[in-house]
């Protein structure tokens, strides 16, 4: 199978002089992925997602989407095949949740074309399958959350994108909403073929529903593979510096992490 | 209602509005006209006083009152989206005391220049507006990637009271009668008494305002931040880049037609926003007629309440506005 986005050998710095933040990492998602990203802070996660959705360019190597260089396509093209879910949403004004998602379609319409019927139809189909179709007409700036990241969910969905790059979506969610999330990101990638990259701390639900880790330190890839070969002692040893226990899970059939010590390095 | 229909209803609402504020201001002054009569063609030019007072001496006042009011309203709305505050105004990134520094030098150096009917002030003032401008500009896209929003607001800030410090000192060094003369300027006037400078601040207003009619999906977008802006589809750079300077032109040719009239820029669209949300297809052409017809309102209250002295325009938008604002804190928190 053809990979669909391809970061090949890319790094990149936010200034001139200033360090490397991602040093020469190469990623490949090929289509149906569902990939983990994880690493500790400032490892590089949320730069390489930017990198991967061409919000910002490499310094140095390139980005693929299919056959062509992200640099070669507009934005709006780029947003009509890529969708983020950025870490944190802070609007300037208010706005109401099925305005949000109907934001998802921008890429879609011509400088003065309003959304259609169409739209409206994909927005609230988004909506559906985020579980948020009952929130439509409340303000954002008043929901929970979790409802809060279903509805930006909903509203990358809403972009008709085929791939979904997703920026810790359940850092500030409790223990309900992350499973709530978890399992529809998890619904999403194998009944609507939506793939996807997460980034994110929580091993557990990288071990649930990734089929795929990059592990990340330092801006570099310390080791990318199934996440049955790459979530191991060792290598979790090696990335957070600390000792962990890792077991497959009778009910749930997935590997489980449990952190046992830090060690000092 | 679909999004289309919504647009249209709204912004026709608000249109009837300013049209029949715009209409009716002209008959209110110190001579009292019909508006039957003013339209009568039946009566020659020479004899029909009502026609001559309405669009000879009224009506270029009132154009130019809806001309700024439109203009500093919408400019508002785009500059407060893109720099993603609430509490931005036109005037915010500098080009208010670039204005007013022209105008302060034209005023000193008895500056004799015209060009096109437009005399020396509105000329002076639009040149200081562009100035400050570009000076803003050149400040924030020194940064490596696009503009920076924190250093257009520094920068403009800064701007702001560095030019006043100047203006202070001009005027310290002015003689009595044009420092008066210049702070009247300052204070804002419509007192415009014929279509030329209305005519010539006219394109500069129609460009702006086909800039910002293009942007305006992209304003809910820019108002979500940038970065998820980019990811939906939005070119960052070039937005923020036409928005800032279509704004700053605006904003320009209204203040040198008006002078440096405040709180239009902030009152209009949070009036706005309130009676019809933040969706900016809707916003950005409700606040420009609602600009207009508020400021002709204010400008029709400074010419006849204490008739015949004149307030001048900015004070009574000033003394209206002010407590309004903070009314509108308050009942918000």
């Amino acid at each position: 199978m053809p990979d669909l986005l391809w970061a090949d050998n890319v790094s990149f710095r936010y200034a001139a002089g200033a360090p490397l933040v991602v040093d020469g990492v190469t990623v490949r998602l090929a289509d149906g992925a569902l990939a983990g990203i994880l690493g500790p802070n400032g490892s590089g996660k949320t730069t390489l997602l930017r990198l991967l959705s061409g919000t910002r360019r490499p310094s140095a190597g390139r980005v693929l989407l299919g056959d062509r260089s992200l640099d070669q396509l507009s934005r709006r093209e780029v947003a009509r095949r890529i969708a983020v879910v950025p870490q944190e949403t802070e609007l300037a004004f208010e706005y109401r949740a099925i305005e949000m998602v109907l934001m998802g379609r921008h890429a879609h319409l011509g400088v003065f074309t309003v959304e259609g019927p169409d739209d409206v139809r994909i927005a609230e189909e988004a909506m559906a399958a985020t579980g948020t179709i009952h929130l439509a007409q409340r303000f954002f700036h008043e929901l929970s959350g979790g409802e809060k990241q279903r509805v930006i969910i909903a509203g990358a969905l809403a972009q008709s994108a085929t791939l979904l790059l997703l920026d810790e979506p359940t850092a500030s969610l409790d223990l309900g909403y992350q499973l709530d999330i978890s399992s529809m990101l998890s619904r999403l990638n194998q009944e609507h073929g939506v793939t996807m990259a997460i980034s994110t701390h929580d091993l557990n639900l990288a071990a649930s529903i990734c089929r795929e880790l990059v592990l990340m330190r330092d801006g570099r890839v310390l080791a990318a593979g199934p996440t049955a070969d790459v979530l191991t002692p060792d290598n979790i040893l090696a990335l957070y510096d600390v000792e962990a226990d890792v077991h497959v899970h009778d009910e749930t059939g997935h590997m489980t992490v449990v952190p046992v010590r830090r060690i000092a390095r | 209602m679909t999004i289309r229909r919504r647009v249209f209803v709204v912004t026709s609402a608000f249109a009837l509005v300013a049209f029949a504020v715009m209409v009716w201001a002209p008959t209110v002054g110190s001579t009292p006209i019909s508006l039957a009569r003013a339209f009568d063609r039946s009566i020659p030019w020479d004899d029909n006083v009502d026609a001559q007072i309405f669009f000879v001496a009224r009506l270029p006042r009132v154009l130019a009152g809806g001309l700024v009011g439109a203009t500093l309203a919408a400019a508002g709305v785009v500059l407060q989206a893109m720099l993603r505050n609430p509490l931005a105004t036109p005037f915010t990134l500098g080009v208010s005391a670039g204005a007013s520094l022209g105008a302060m030098l034209a005023v000193t150096t008895n500056l004799e220049l015209s060009v096109l009917g437009v005399t020396s002030i509105p000329l002076a003032s639009f040149a200081g507006s562009l100035i400050a401008t570009g000076i803003v500009y050149a400040l924030a896209a020194s940064q490596r990637r696009g503009l920076s929003t924190n250093v257009l607001l520094l920068a403009g800030v800064t701007l702001n009271a560095f030019f006043s410090a100047l203006i202070l000192f001009v005027q310290y060094l002015s003689d009595f009668a044009e420092a008066l003369r210049a702070i009247r300027w300052m204070m804002g006037g419509l007192d415009v008494a014929s279509y030329t400078p209305i005519l010539a601040a006219l394109p500069f207003v129609v460009v702006s305002f086909v800039a910002f009619a293009m942007m305006t999906r992209t304003l809910n977008l820019l108002s979500v931040g940038a970065e998820s802006a980019a990811a939906k589809g939005v070119d960052i750079v070039r937005a923020q880049r036409v928005a800032f300077l279509s704004a700053s032109l605006a904003t320009g040719a209204a203040v040198s037609l008006g002078g440096p009239i405040g709180f239009i820029g902030i009152i209009v669209p949070h009036l706005v926003r309130l009676l019809v949300g933040s969706d900016h297809r809707i916003v950005l052409p409700a606040s420009a007629l609602f600009g207009a017809a508020f400021l002709v309102l204010c400008d029709l209250a400074a010419r006849t309440l204490m008739s015949p002295l004149e307030i001048p325009v900015g004070v009574v938008t000033a003394l209206i506005g002010g407590p309004f604002f903070l009314w509108l804190l308050v009942k918000r928190s």
